[in-house]
């Protein structure tokens, strides 16, 4: 057996004193891990850091071994952001949103996603909503995809402001008025089709709650555990306060 | 193989070390074996005396035969800054380099998701006692320039924001001996944001 493919890097775990298991996200064989010999010394350890994109061959006598990897670094994003608190947490949390999927199951999507959100970590603002659009995707992945383009109620499309916690389906503001301390805000960072950048911290951690609260119910909770810690401490550190000066700065 | 238990187990012993696999642990087996008095005797005394002595020092987390351990102890050492390590070789290194005469914490490794490392497994809370000293005014976080050290370095970092320290972290740039062909763009960029004065 053997295939070419480019891949992200999610994880890298050392394998023996050289080698490593290195997990990536392909395009076309989805989250694929794999051994690599010398995968732990000096030349290849600045590769295999997650969020680098590396070119891959993989090879194994049978399809269900795990099988090793010759790869070779195409776009070393890591270190560039070595200094930026929140890119870091987002990686992390990315990587453990991503191995949420099965094996080796095909998610082109998920993979194009990825890739575009790790070329604009660098901005805080942008990663943030870019994460938590990525966050959505995973419910819908997973098969708990939220209904956020109509109201559940009227059918309109417009002004929608609130999801309902019970179903995950949009509620405009005049539809969900009597309810608003039981349903989970809705702003249009998450809702709109397009992507939105420009979105106010407020905003940003008002789509991560409700995010928050469908992957915890529907996704971590289920496999008996919290949400990953990196996602906090990627919210504190991209929206809640500003940037740390890094000691050159100081 | 037709040696006897006593050597068997010799052998998978030694090949459970770094370095060691299990045609190079049967070697050193029987070299052990054969010098017996010059080398066997006295590495069995050294073993058992480190197995006797050595201890992790409970201020730093350093290996030594004292608690607190010789770096911890030295009065000569600069009590006002700490310098945080992933592991006990981190610490050999620099004193190899004899780069800074500080004293050290090490952490027992780095948050590390994949590995189910979180900030539980580490000694960061002791960290965070030991800078509150009023005599520490630096904790230099002298991690690795990985994805995983530089999230372990920046949550340390968090945690010690109520601290009045100044917390800074090694440079990362082109090494000596390093070619810029060969070097990553996220290593080159680093290095020419924190480009210094020639001259």
């Amino acid at each position: 057996m053997q295939w070419s493919e480019d891949g992200i890097v999610l994880g890298v775990r050392r394998h023996g004193e050289t080698s490593a298991i290195v997990e990536l996200m392909t395009r076309e064989h989805g989250r694929h891990l794999g051994l690599v010999r010398g995968g732990a010394g000096p030349r290849l350890q600045a590769v295999l850091q997650p969020g680098n994109r590396v070119a891959a061959t993989w090879r194994a006598r049978l399809d269900e071994h795990l099988g090793s990897y010759s790869v070779e670094g195409l776009r070393l994003r890591a270190g560039a952001y070595l200094a930026l608190p929140h890119a870091l947490y987002a990686l992390t949390h990315l990587a453990a949103l991503a191995r949420l999927l099965p094996e080796r199951d095909r998610h082109p999507h998920v993979h194009d996603a990825l890739e575009a959100i790790l070329d604009h970590l660098a901005d805080r603002r942008a990663a943030a909503a870019l994460v938590v659009r990525f966050e959505r995707m995973m419910l819908a992945e997973l098969g708990f995809g939220l209904a956020l383009d109509r109201c559940a109620v009227s059918g309109e499309t417009e002004d929608l402001a609130y999801v309902s916690p019970r179903t995950g389906r949009a509620v405009t503001r005049t539809v969900g008025a009597p309810w608003h301390d039981r349903l989970l805000p809705l702003p249009a960072v998450l809702a709109a089709e397009e992507l939105v950048l420009e979105a106010s911290d407020d905003d940003l951690v008002e789509a991560f709650r409700t995010t928050g609260f469908f992957l915890a119910r529907n996704v971590f909770e289920p496999r008996g555990v919290p949400l990953p810690d990196a996602r906090t401490q990627f919210l504190n550190a991209a929206l809640r306060r500003e940037r740390a000066k890094t000691p050159a700065e100081a | 193989m037709s040696a006897g238990p006593e050597i068997e187990r010799l052998i998978q012993l030694l090949a459970k070390l770094p370095g060691l696999g299990p045609r190079s642990a049967r070697r050193a087996a029987l070299h052990l074996v054969k010098k017996r008095d010059l080398l066997m005797a006295p590495l069995t005394a050294a073993l058992q005396t480190a197995m006797d002595t050595v201890t992790v020092c409970e201020v730093c987390g350093n290996l030594d035969s004292r608690n607190p351990c010789t770096v911890c102890a030295d009065p000569r050492r600069d009590p006002s800054i700490i310098v945080v390590v992933s592991d006990v070789a981190d610490i050999w290194a620099l004193e190899r380099a004899n780069a800074v005469n500080s004293r050290y914490h090490v952490l027992g490794g780095t948050l590390s998701p994949l590995d189910g490392v979180g900030p539980d497994d580490l000694t960061i809370d002791a960290l965070v006692g030991r800078a509150h000293a009023p005599e520490v005014t630096e904790v230099i976080l002298a991690l690795d320039a990985t994805v995983d050290g530089q999230t372990t370095a920046h949550y340390i970092t968090d945690r010690l924001s109520d601290a009045k320290v100044r917390v800074t972290g090694l440079a990362h740039g082109v090494p000596v001996g390093g070619e810029l062909d060969y070097l990553d763009e996220g290593t080159l960029t680093t290095a020419i944001r924190s480009r210094t004065t020639m001259g």
